[in-house]
Formats: C-alpha cells, sequence, structure tokens
C-alpha cells in the first residue's frame, strides 16, 4: 500500500471553484479560467502514489502549484475536489481532532525560509512537535537532542535561529521535523533558500540520512538538478497538472512533452548520465580458447583495432591490439597471454559522463564498465559526445 | 425654492432618540450600575488611599529601581524619575498624582483585559472584524468629551465614570494593535504550527501571540497614554487627581498652580510612556 496516494486531486482559489472544474472539464486552460471568472486553478486533478521509504520529487515552474500540491497532503489547504490517502486513510474526509493526530503522528513538514520560531531556543524549536502532544519535558528534549545530534546541531542548543547561518538554520527545520519520528517528510523548497554549496552539501546529508531513516519524503523543487539527484521518481508539474511522472532517467531520456523537454533541454546531461546509459555490449575474445588467429578474425569481422580479453568467467583480463595480434601469428605465438596489454581504462557502471569524458578524451581504445572485474560493457568516445550533446541512443535502467 | 428640497422632511431627532435611549439604559440598568458604582468606586478610593498611604520615598525608590531595570540599566530615565516624582511631591502634588495614577492604572488595566481578547477574535474571524472596525473608529474619533454625559448618566461623578469615559476612549489601540499583530504573524510561522498538528489555542498562545507580542505592547502603549489624556479630562465630572487641580486653576485663571500641575502631568505621562515601551523592547 503506498503511504501517500492522491487520487484527482484539485484545488482551485477563488469564489466559484466548482464552476471553475467544470471549464477544466472542457479543456479551458488556467490562463482562460482566469480570464473569465477570476478563479485560480492551484492544482488540477493530480494523481499519484509514494511508496514507503522513497523520495518522491515534484518540480516545476513558479506558479506551477507545487507547494500548493504539498499543502494539499497535509490539509494546510482544503481540496476543491478529489481525495488524498496517508496509509490508506483519507485525509479530506477527516475531521479535525483525526487530522491533528495524523498530523502528529505521520506527517512533519520543512518550510522553504525554515519556518522556525524566532522567539524559541533551537531545543525549544525542535521540540514543538512534541510539546504539542503533551510529551513530558524530559522525554521531549532527549528526541530533540537526539534529532539535532542527527543534523550536526548538537552543540547550539540554547542559541536563538537568527544567531544561526541559513544552513544551520535549515538543519533545525529538518532535526524538528525530524523529532516527531513522522512517516512523511514533506519539503517544500526546503534547500531553495540557500546558497548552492550549502544547498549540495545538504542534498547530501539528506541522502546519508534517508539511507538510515527510511522516511517517505516529497520533496518540492523548481531545479531541475536537485530533483535528479535527490528523486527516486519525479513528477513534473504545468499549470497545476501533474504532466509526467518518472525515474530521474525517463525523465530525462524520454520526456513526455514539449515542456518536459524544455525543461530536461539545459540540464547538465553530464552530470546525471552514468557509464549504464551510453555503455555497449562488448566484443570479447576468451583467452582461455582462443588464440590470436581466432581474435584477428574477430576484430576483422567487428571492423575494431583493439578487442578486449577476458577469461570463461568474464572477468577482464586485458587487451590485445590488431597490430600485435598479427605479428603473434607470423611468429606462430598459440596464446594470447603474451600479447595481453593491461592498461586498460575502467570505469563502473555509476560513474557520471563527465568523468567519463576526461578518461576517454586520451585513451585510445574504449573505456571498459566493469562491476566486481566483470567486463560488462565498453564505451566508445563517440556515444559519449552524442550523450552529451543529448542524442544517440541511451539505454534506461539497467540495460 | 432650491433651499427647500433640503427641507423635505422635518429634523430627524437622533438627539433626543440618543437621550431617550440613554436614560431607558440608565433605568433599566441601574441595578447593575449601582453596585459598579459602589464597589467599584470603594474598590479604586481603596487603591488610592493604600498607595497615599505608602511613603513617597519608597515609591520613588521602587520607581527608581523599577526604571534602572526596565531600560537596561541605563541611568537617564532613573534619575529622571527620581527628580520627576520629587518635584511633584514637592509641590504638594502627591496626592493627586496617586488619584491620577490609579485611574490610569485600573483603567488601563480594564483596557487590556478587554482590548487583547476582542483583538484577538477580530483576528480569527472576517466578520468580526468587519463589525469591529467602524465601531473602533467611532469610538476614537467622537471627541472625548462627549463620553463624559453617559458616564455621568449611568455612574454619577467620581472616578468610576473616569474608568469607563477612559475604558471607550483608550481600549480601541490595544484591540487594533493585538489585530494586526496577530494578523501580521509570517504565514510560514502559522504553517509549522498547524503542520505539526497544533491545536487553534496551542497556535494562539505557542506561536501567535508570542510573535505579535511586540506590536501589542506597543498598542497597549498607546492604550496608556489615552488613558492618562482621559482621565486628565475626566476631572470635568469630578474624578479627583492632578487634572482636576488643571481645571481648578482654569476656573479661577491661575497660571501658576495650572502650569505646576500640568508639568506633574507631563512627567508622569513620560515615566508611564518609557516604561512601558521598554517592556516591549525586553527579551
Ligand atoms: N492562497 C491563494 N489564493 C489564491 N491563489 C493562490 C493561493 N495560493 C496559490 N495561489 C495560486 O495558485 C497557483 C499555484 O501556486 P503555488 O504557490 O502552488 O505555486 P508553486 O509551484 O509553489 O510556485 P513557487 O515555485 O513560486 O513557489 C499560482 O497561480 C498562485 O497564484
Ligand atoms: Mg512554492
Amino acid at each position: 500500500m503506498p503511504v501517500i496516494e492522491a487520487k484527482q486531486l484539485s484545488k482551485v482559489f477563488g469564489k466559484n471553484p466548482k464552476q471553475a472544474l467544470k471549464m477544466l472539464d472542457k479543456g479551458s486552460s488556467k490562463e482562460q479560467i482566469l480570464k473569465e471568472t477570476g478563479n485560480t486553478v492551484g492544482v488540477n486533478r493530480a494523481s499519484f502514489s509514494v511508496e514507503a521509504g522513497e523520495i518522491f520529487v515534484i518540480m516545476g515552474l513558479s506558479g506551477s502549484g507545487k507547494s500548493t500540491l504539498v499543502r494539499l497532503v497535509n490539509r494546510l489547504i482544503e481540496p476543491t475536489e478529489g481525495s488524498l490517502y496517508i496509509d490508506g486513510e483519507d485525509l479530506a474526509g477527516m475531521d479535525k481532532k483525526s487530522l491533528r493526530r495524523v498530523r502528529r503522528e505521520k506527517l512533519s513538514m520543512v518550510f522553504q525560509k525554515f519556518g522556525l520560531f524566532p522567539f524559541r531556543t533551537i531545543l525549544e524549536n525542535a521540540e514543538y512537535g512534541l510539546e504539542i502532544q503533551d510529551v513530558p519535558k524530559e522525554e521531549r528534549q532527549k528526541k530533540a537532542k537526539e534529532a539535532l545530534e542527527m543534523v550536526g546541531l548538537g552543540g547550539y542548543l540554547h542559541q536563538k535561529p537568527s544567531q544561526l547561518s541559513g544552513g544551520m538554520q535549515q538543519r533545525v527545520g529538518l532535526a524538528r521535523a525530524l523529532a516527531n519520528d513522522p512517516e512523511v517528510l514533506l519539503m517544500d523548497e526546503a534547500f531553495s533558500a540557500l546558497d548552492p554549496l550549502i544547498r549540495k552539501e545538504m542534498q547530501d546529508e539528506l541522502l546519508d540520512l534517508q539511507t538510515t531513516m527510511k522516511k517517505t519524503i516529497l520533496f518540492i523543487t523548481h531545479d531541475l538538478d536537485e530533483a535528479l539527484r535527490l528523486g527516486d521518481r519525479i513528477a513534473l508539474m504545468k499549470d497545476g497538472s501533474i504532466v509526467q511522472i518518472g525515474t530521474p532517467e525517463e525523465i530525462l531520456v524520454n520526456p513526455a512533452n514539449d515542456y518536459v523537454e524544455k525543461f530536461v533541454e539545459d540540464v547538465d546531461r553530464s552530470k546525471v548520465l552514468t557509464a549504464q546509459n551510453i555503455m555497449k555490449r562488448p566484443e570479447t575474445v576468451n583467452m582461455e580458447k582462443h588464440g590470436p588467429r581466432v581474435a584477428l578474425e574477430r576484430m576483422r569481422e567487428e571492423g575494431l583495432s583493439s578487442m578486449f580479453v577476458t577469461d570463461s568467467k568474464r572477468n577482464l583480463k586485458g587487451y590485445i591490439t590488431a597490430d600485435d595480434a598479427s605479428e603473434a601469428r607470423k611468429k606462430e605465438v598459440g596464446n594470447l597471454q603474451d600479447i595481453l596489454k593491461n592498461d586498460i581504462p575502467k570505469v563502473d557502471k555509476e560513474t557520471p559522463l563527465n568523468e567519463i569524458f576526461d578518461i576517454i578524451y586520451d585513451s585510445p581504445i574504449p573505456v571498459a564498465v566493469v562491476e566486481e572485474d566483470k567486463l560488462v560493457g565498453i564505451i566508445v568516445r563517440g556515444a559519449v559526445i552524442a550523450a552529451l550533446a543529448g542524442e544517440g541512443e541511451v539505454n534506461i535502467g539497467n540495460a | 425654492m432650491l433651499n427647500n428640497m433640503l427641507d423635505f422632511i422635518p429634523k430627524i431627532p437622533v438627539a433626543e432618540g440618543t437621550k431617550w435611549f440613554t436614560e431607558k439604559i440608565t433605568d433599566y440598568f441601574s441595578f447593575l450600575f449601582e453596585p459598579i458604582k459602589e464597589h467599584f468606586g470603594n474598590f479604586m478610593d481603596f487603591v488610592s488611599e493604600s498607595l497615599t498611604a505608602v511613603p513617597p520615598v519608597i515609591i520613588i525608590l521602587l520607581v527608581a529601581v523599577l526604571a534602572f531595570f526596565i531600560s537596561g540599566k541605563r541611568l537617564g530615565l532613573t534619575v529622571f524619575s527620581i527628580v520627576g516624582l520629587w518635584f511633584i511631591y514637592n509641590q504638594g502634588l502627591w496626592e493627586h498624582l496617586m488619584s491620577t495614577f490609579t485611574l490610569v492604572l485600573i483603567s488601563s488595566l480594564l483596557s487590556i483585559i478587554i482590548g487583547v481578547p476582542i483583538g484577538i477574535l477580530m483576528s480569527k474571524s472576517k466578520t468580526a472584524e468587519a463589525i469591529i472596525t467602524p465601531i473602533l473608529d467611532f469610538m476614537q474619533t467622537m471627541p472625548a468629551f462627549v463620553y463624559l454625559i453617559p458616564a455621568v448618566a449611568f455612574f454619577g461623578i467620581g472616578m468610576v465614570p473616569g474608568i469607563f469615559a477612559s475604558l471607550i476612549f483608550a481600549t480601541p489601540p490595544t484591540v487594533r494593535f493585538t489585530n494586526l499583530g496577530i494578523r501580521q504573524v509570517s504565514s510560514e510561522l502559522v504553517e509549522a504550527s498547524e503542520a505539526f498538528g497544533s491545536t487553534g489555542s496551542q497556535k494562539l498562545f505557542k506561536v501567535e501571540l508570542p510573535m505579535a507580542k511586540a506590536t501589542i505592547m506597543a498598542g497597549i502603549n498607546q492604550t496608556v497614554m489615552l488613558a492618562l489624556s482621559m482621565v486628565v479630562i475626566a476631572s470635568m465630572i469630578g474624578a479627583p487627581g492632578l487634572g482636576r487641580e488643571v481645571l481648578s486653576a482654569l476656573q479661577r485663571s491661575n497660571v501658576g498652580n495650572g502650569f505646576v500641575a500640568g508639568v506633574g502631568i507631563v512627567i508622569l505621562a513620560i515615566i508611564i510612556d518609557r516604561v512601558t515601551q521598554n517592556l516591549n523592547k525586553q527579551k
């Protein structure tokens, strides 16, 4: 069962939301509706589900409805239509008391401008969620301290938020959210107010924490790089609608429409694509079975000037060149051992394109993609350049 | 002929109506007004007499200490308080000062007790805001003297009608600033408190009121100053204190006495103003 499930969730701001929904049904655009009725479409029939432990990123330009959507998830905003389930419970139909219970026990939120209480100390801020549940002081202080230590702020308990840098303040925001030990973290542009270096640091930290915490995270951003770094899956929003949901690679490689493509266009593909996206099936010779003669024959077949050599278990042993092979054949050398060369450029499947580019740039032979010494693929220079240019064939998933 | 167009109906008897209305209220609610007049009047007298019974030196010292700590241990206000209060004592106005102070203190406290909850109500409900705002405008722009008339009708003369008039005149800033202060709390903080599952009153007491504190205190400061000015005006209906000295000097055209009593009021005003302002700045 998904932890968060939204079904046809809609929010229209204004005096006559139902009329606006009808117009949406008839295919009117957000702009038309605003002009004709004065209503603003915040979110238009959004459906998605987020599984436990997943980081689900919602991305879109300013005004596309991201903040509205995330506020529908904890019902800070009342939906106009549709339903939202948290662990199977319909939030939209809940009375106030049950809603408070769900917010207290399951959902925590981290805010763009941190949303810290300036008159409270760091510790008191982190305690807030527990305090309003009337958790005894000692216990809530203990939990708040643990959460603050987790984000590296154990030494600032009695400072006020204004005494901390932006990055540190957002750590407090994160700690406050974690102190409740919620199932779900809702993060609305949580890192957008931070400068790029701190931002990257926070992203890493979130990913680090996530390996142990395994929270379900709904992360809002307008930044594609951030979405790609953090997201297990990404939903792209435009004018209140979700236009595509997919893994980072699916979004990059198969943009669902022009809007997504435009979004994707200026992303630095070299940071996103990895070796496994551009590698080819390797042509090899098996040194346990084949000698120079076979090797030469195969190279001629494939039109190659060199070839990787493996053993029967596909462990990479080295490579041979066509020149050496024909020399060996003339000298009647029986095996490949003597002409084997070992200076192979190797990468693993997760190596990003920009690193591969540096390696392949001054290598005469293709780059080998290895996994525990086994050869799983090769990358030729042309494939790297094509991928960087946003063209060419790219493999999705674990090809 | 043209002029007659405006006379299409005779004069509307608003004044008569108001008079009639006030008389009716006085009649019907005398069971309420009488005991208030008596008990509350007694209470006020008691406070005023108790204050007068304390040796002036002690009060001056207490105020000085309060001023010292509240102004962040700076000497200006402290010295001013000592010299100013001593001057009032020296001029033989101490008893009047205590009466005026009692009136200001009690009417301000009542204004706060009534004003803050109304301000909270306004901040929570657009309807309440729409209804109360024009009433506040009316209360504040009506010349203060006008309130003295029903005050006398309800409560006779003395301290109690003075308090009544002062309440009407001085409460609006506290209401307005409380409303403003709460509405100004950044939406992210309100969302934060709601997102963690706060109840309405948790949100109010743990987030909104602490955040609005500085603004509310600014309103209270205004309320206290207005109360002081009203208390002086209320001397016209027999409220005791420095105001009465000014009034009697006026009636006898005695510039000297009027000036001295006036300076006494200014000194009290400055001390009260600085103290309430500094309360605001304290962390
Ligand atoms: N309270 C509101 N009343 C009226 N319209 C609103 C309200 N909140 C949001 N909107 C409108 O709903 C649309 C979506 O806004 P939302 O804040 O969700 O966008 P966003 O994607 O979060 O943008 P940003 O990146 O700027 O934060 C916008 O057109 C906005 O003007
Ligand atoms: Mg937003």
